[in-house]
């Protein structure tokens, strides 16, 4: 069986690569994301028999592809399609940190969301109810902090249940006005009827509404790589794995 | 549509098309606002404080960025920086002036008693020790106020504050808001500031950033124009109100240059480098009360020590070599001043004289070195005056023809003019393109030129010099 894919997403400053570094330990390699000047880490590590591929994707505030680093993100939950994405967020500011997350539940249903940091949360006098958390969002929500090596082993069980199907979460959805509600399903079925269940066709109606030119170039290239008989879920991780 | 059709870059196109003009402008801000009113909204019932939360930050927010009081705020922080700055330097300026004019006559005793010849005299006193005299009096005391006062507004989290204030002001000029982080940065150094447009990541914006990056007075000009504004500007005017109008005088060459910067990123981006200004996100970090000490401190080793050092390793040779091409002859005139008459017609043409663009030129290097040339220069006609006070230096000015024009003109084109040496080899570095760093060099150098020739004809013509 093949390694169990995994992707870190993240604001910036969140200790997102303190995680990274900790559960991967020596076992990574660095290299540019193709074709741009984006710093792509990715390492390995084993859990419970399993062996999982961890990708560090670059900090972002948001997926809405206003940058290079975003795009890389987005392109690789929607595209490549990692088999869990854990979102980290900063606990001591929440809130801020929430939009991301949102952000990544309209793309995919595996998500892992990680509230790091919580011991300076703690001395802060921030008390986050993660449960109440979890159930609003709809996925697994576990608190850690990756600097002193505190929640790593329940993010570890959590990710296995995950992938193992134990868990199965049904994010949270944004809903928007009408008007726009009657655009997306208008859009969402034609697009269904491109690409079936390979892409998350509701968030790609959204962002064609929005008109975002880089994702119709991207969903193009998709295309052409079908044609050739390569779907992204076959595609190289990387040339050591 | 139920079955699954084979997907073909055409069908997409039509889907992607008819999305767009389903589109409305609305979408965006919808889908921003539902996702960030979600996120207030879960915050709200997941997260609770055992002691309020820190509002300070906040508050103090509100009132910094806000449209109303973010721009008077900001100019009255910036006119308070230089009139520190003004009414600081002048006493231990003048006390330096005098210690260093004491230690001139003591060793020129010296040199008379121990029988040196008048050529030796004359490079080490009064080239030498003269000159780097006229620098340290000057350049020290300013830079030592202004560096530690201006780190303790950039500790205390007040710098993040003013990007946030400009960011409108340059989105609207076409450029990436992010340029008011370089140009803040180009107040303490154009090179460094030049590096740090890295952070812009599209190529258009990027040029815009490095190619207006110099119209910020940077470390090496901010004492040409302090102490031109100081002797200058304020005539007529005595004490605090003469100190007032000074720093009034800096912070208009300041809005100017940011004004120059805007309308120059404009231009561009609507003729050589178009398109549409990108977003980004922007974390205001807490206001943090700065380790006073500390900061003071580092600023002062780091900064004016830095900058002063920079200008007395330069100025100590330029003040032998100046004295010397002043004193060989030529025909019956000196290296120096053939060189100065040549240009001495243009730089009356631009309000200025030959000695101050023969300055500006062999400054090229480091901005720094601009004023010690110039006064090396000048100290070299003859014109044999004790180094005493500041207001000598003044008539050093005065007596080579020098007018309120001549210093107001000289302020402008060291604010406008061509990046130093070191600025336009990283313009290089960064854009692999003799083109766009000849245009760097260029575009300062002409808008210079036509402004201060602008100013002096202006200035003429209404009969006001």
């Amino acid at each position: 069986m093949s390694a169990i894919k995994v992707a870190l997403a993240g604001n910036p400053n969140t200790g997102k690569s303190t995680l990274f570094n900790t559960l991967t330990g020596l076992k990574q390699h660095t290299g540019n994301w193709p074709g741009k000047t984006v710093i792509r880490a990715e390492g390995s590590f084993e859990h419970k028999g399993e062996e999982y591929v961890l990708v560090d994707l670059p900090g972002t505030y948001s997926l809405f592809s206003n940058s290079a680093d975003e795009e890389v993100a987005r392109d690789y939950i929607v595209f490549e399609q990692p088999d869990a994405t854990i979102v980290v967020l900063d606990a001591t500011s929440l809130e801020r940190n929430l939009n991301l997350a949102f952000q990544v539940l309209e793309m995919t249903d595996r998500v892992i969301v990680c509230i790091n940091l919580i011991d300076e949360a703690d001395k802060k006098g921030i008390v986050i109810d993660e449960k109440k958390l979890a159930a609003k969002l709809g996925v697994p929500v576990v608190k850690m902090s990756a600097r002193n090596k505190i929640g790593i082993d329940l993010l570890l069980n959590t990710l296995d249940h995950l992938v193992k199907e134990k868990i199965n979460p049904s994010p949270y959805r944004m809903t928007y006005s009408e008007e726009i509600e009657r655009k997306i399903s208008q859009i969402e079925a034609q697009i269904t009827g491109l690409f079936g269940a390979e892409l998350p066709s509701r968030w790609i109606a959204l962002r064609l509404l929005d008109g975002d030119d880089a994702l119709v170039a991207k969903l193009k290239e998709y295309i052409d790589k079908k044609k050739d008989g390569v779907t992204a879920n076959e595609l190289p991780i990387s040339a050591n794995s | 549509m139920s079955f699954q059709s084979a997907p073909t870059p055409r069908l997409l196109e039509q889907i992607a098309n008819e999305a767009k003009s389903a589109s409305s402008h609305e979408i965006r801000d919808q889908i921003v606002s539902n996702i960030y009113q979600t996120s207030r909204a879960v915050c709200e019932e997941v997260v609770h404080y055992k002691q309020p939360p820190q509002a300070q930050t906040e508050k103090l927010d509100r009132i910094f960025t806000s449209r109303i009081w973010g721009f008077p705020i900001m100019l009255s922080m910036l006119g308070m920086v230089f009139y520190l700055t003004i009414a600081g330097a002048n006493v231990p300026s003048s006390m330096l002036a005098s210690a260093f004019g004491w230690a001139e006559g003591e060793l020129t005793l010296l040199f008379q008693a121990i029988n040196a010849p008048a050529w030796l005299h004359g490079v080490l006193v009064l080239g030498l020790f003269r000159g780097t005299g006229w620098v340290i009096s000057v350049m020290l005391p300013p830079m030592a106020i202004f560096f530690p006062v201006f780190a303790l507004l950039e500790n205390y989290g007040y710098l993040p504050r003013v990007a946030f204030n400009m960011d409108r002001l340059f989105k609207k000029a076409g450029a990436h808001g992010k340029q008011s982080l370089t140009m803040a940065m180009g107040f303490g150094c154009n090179a460094a500031a030049i590096m740090s447009t890295r952070i812009i990541e599209s190529p258009r914006e990027r040029m815009l950033a490095i190619l207006t990056n110099n119209f910020v007075p940077c470390n090496g000009r901010w004492p040409t124009l302090i102490l031109l504004a100081s002797l200058f500007m304020a005539v007529g005017y005595t004490g605090a109100a003469g100190t007032l109008v000074t720093a009034a005088v800096l912070m208009g060459m300041v809005l100017f240059g940011i004004i120059v910067t805007l309308t120059v990123s404009w231009v561009l981006s609507k003729t050589a480098l178009k398109g549409v200004p990108t977003h980004y996100t922007l974390e205001l970090p807490p206001f943090r009360k700065p380790k006073f000490w500390n900061t003071v401190l580092r600023a002062s080793l780091d900064k004016a020590w830095y900058v002063l050092k920079r200008a007395v390793i330069v100025a100590a040779p330029a003040s032998i070599l100046t004295w010397v091409f002043a004193n060989i002859y030529v025909g019956d005139t000196s290296i120096l001043m053939h060189f100065i008459q040549l240009l001495d017609p243009f730089g009356q043409a631009l309000g200025m004289d030959g000695f101050i663009l023969a300055a500006f030129i062999l400054g090229l290097p480091a901005n720094e070195i601009v004023i010690p040339i110039l006064i090396m220069a000048y100290l070299s006609q003859g014109a044999m005056l004790e180094l005493d006070d500041l207001s000598e230096l003044k008539q050093v000015f005065l007596n080579h023809g020098w007018t309120w024009l001549t210093a107001l003109n000289m302020m402008l084109f060291s604010l406008l003019h061509y990046p130093c040496g070191t600025t336009l080899v990283n313009i290089y570095k960064e854009t692999k393109s003799t083109k766009w760093t000849f245009m760097a060099f260029a575009i300062p150098t002409a808008i210079a030129i036509a402004v201060t020739f602008l100013t002096a004809s202006i200035a003429r013509g209404l009969g006001w010099v």
